[in-house]
């Protein structure tokens, strides 16, 4: 299978292709819209600022190619900024536009608790998922983030409380995405990536 | 459901070997970094900080390599520092394996680095290392490892951190600092009523009780340790059950 990880300078790009690697996975790192458009799954990492991503995936025309693949049905997998990104706006960065994949928008965490959320935290199911099959309920997932989708819609299959709801892990069809970081999250984390590479196969 | 108090060992080395001693006097060897860091993570360890105290420029090469072999061990977060007086020495760090970089010295010096590096990657990324010492009513800033005076508040210091981009305070008392008496209490709990980041707490823990302690009274999003770990004087997997059964959330193993 050539699952391709979306690489466009973004910090935690190496932690993930670790996790892929200790799976035994043999992702591959790349920033061509050629490569996107052979993929057979996509994985769009990310940590930092919205603008970095929004502006790597247009500066390197990687848009179209990506939002084609979307929608052809190629699995795809976005993690922290990746899950941000498949909304149209966040408002980190208000006149940069997302992929608009999914209803809804990214809004700033309420000042009323610590940001960043950092940390180890527990997440909510709303319904059954896929991603998080084998994993226990109580489980902890790292977090490093400051924003996130809190008016989520349907395709929200678990949210997590932080100052407030918000969506946590994402499914739809062939979209998989999570705002934790699986690559940091310990044996929780290595079984979702696990999940996602056989829903992959 | 609420976020878990993490529970940090620090590894202090030479560049290539984790290293003990008070002040930076009789320094002497307490294993491979890469060992440690893969026993911490399947203790239960919910983070990893991974400093070079000699932060000499020609042990740098060996620093990033001591890194990469952490961070190969680790499905937890790496934060990495020392001697970090730069975007360049930070890219260096998160490139060979690091989610965070901290920095000290530096960024009194400079405190345009601490917004430099948030711009760059991310707040998250940015931990802003104080050493705090009690003069008269205050806490003085403490920089050069701990030795030197920087006539600078702490308080404000954090504050000011904090507004420049830091993404999380490593605070750690020079009064405490390997006395083992547990952390500052009022030290912590002042900072971290001071500022809106999360405050890492550091510096004489011993007992589990410490460690409720500066949770509860303290008001510590994070207690970092590193001798007491090392010497398996206290087990991370029975600090962390030792704290559920005084109701204070942490993550343990499902």
């Amino acid at each position: 299978m050539k699952i391709i990880l979306l690489d466009y300078g973004a910090g935690n790009v190496t932690s993930v292709e670790r996790a892929l690697r200790r799976l035994g996975a043999e992702p591959q790192r790349s920033s061509s819209p050629e490569c996107i458009t052979k993929a057979e799954a996509l994985i769009l990492p990310g940590v930092g600022h919205y603008a970095a991503l929004i502006r790597a995936l247009d500066g390197r025309a990687l848009r179209a190619p990506l939002l084609d693949a979307i929608r052809r049905g190629v699995p795809f997998l976005g993690v922290c900024l990746g899950l941000q990104a498949l909304y149209e706006t966040s408002e980190e960065s208000p006149e940069l536009l997302g992929l608009h994949l999914l209803p809804g928008s990214v809004h700033s965490l309420p000042a009323t608790v610590k940001l960043p959320h950092m940390g180890w935290n527990q997440i909510k199911l709303t319904r059954p998922s896929r991603l998080l099959e084998r994993i226990s309920p109580g489980a902890f997932f790292y977090f490093a983030h400051s924003y996130g989708v809190t008016d989520a819609g349907g395709e929200a299959v678990a949210l997590c409380n932080y100052g407030a709801d918000f969506a946590a892990v994402i499914e739809k069809q062939n979209i998989f995405a999570v705002q934790f970081h699986p690559e940091k999250s310990g044996d929780a984390g290595a079984q979702l990536l696990k999940n996602f590479l056989r829903l992959a196969a | 459901m609420s976020l878990a108090h993490r529970i940090i060992p620090c590894l202090d080395t030479d560049g290539a070997r984790v290293v003990k001693g008070v002040n930076f006097v009789g320094l002497r060897d307490a294993g491979d970094p890469a060992a440690l860091a893969a026993r911490y993570n399947a203790e239960g360890a919910d983070e990893l900080v991974v400093l070079d105290i000699a932060a000499s420029r020609d042990r740098r090469p060996t620093f990033l390599e001591t890194i990469r072999r952490v961070a190969s061990e680790l499905s937890i977060p790496l934060t990495a520092g020392g001697g970090i007086r730069s975007l360049d020495d930070a890219r260096a760090v998160i490139l060979a394996g690091a989610d965070k970089v901290t920095i000290n010295t530096a960024a009194v010096e400079r405190p345009g680095l601490i917004s430099e590096l948030s711009r760059e990657f991310g707040r998250q990324a940015v931990v802003l290392a104080i050493d705090a010492k009690r003069l008269n009513d205050h806490w003085d800033v403490m920089v050069r490892g701990g030795r030197e005076s920087a006539s600078l508040d702490a308080l404000k210091w954090a504050r000011m951190g904090a507004a420049c981009g830091a993404g999380e305070i490593l605070l750690t008392s020079v009064d405490r600092d390997g006395t083992q008496l547990g952390f500052d209490i009022p030290l912590t709990e002042a900072i971290s009523r001071a500022v809106s980041v999360p405050v890492i707490a550091s510096g004489g823990a011993k007992l589990p009780e410490h460690f409720a302690q500066v949770f509860s009274e303290g008001a510590a999003d994070a207690a970092l340790a590193a001798s007491i770990f090392h010497d398996n004087m206290q087990s991370i997997r029975e600090l962390k059950q030792y704290l559920a059964t005084r109701n204070i959330e942490v993550r343990l193993p499902c």
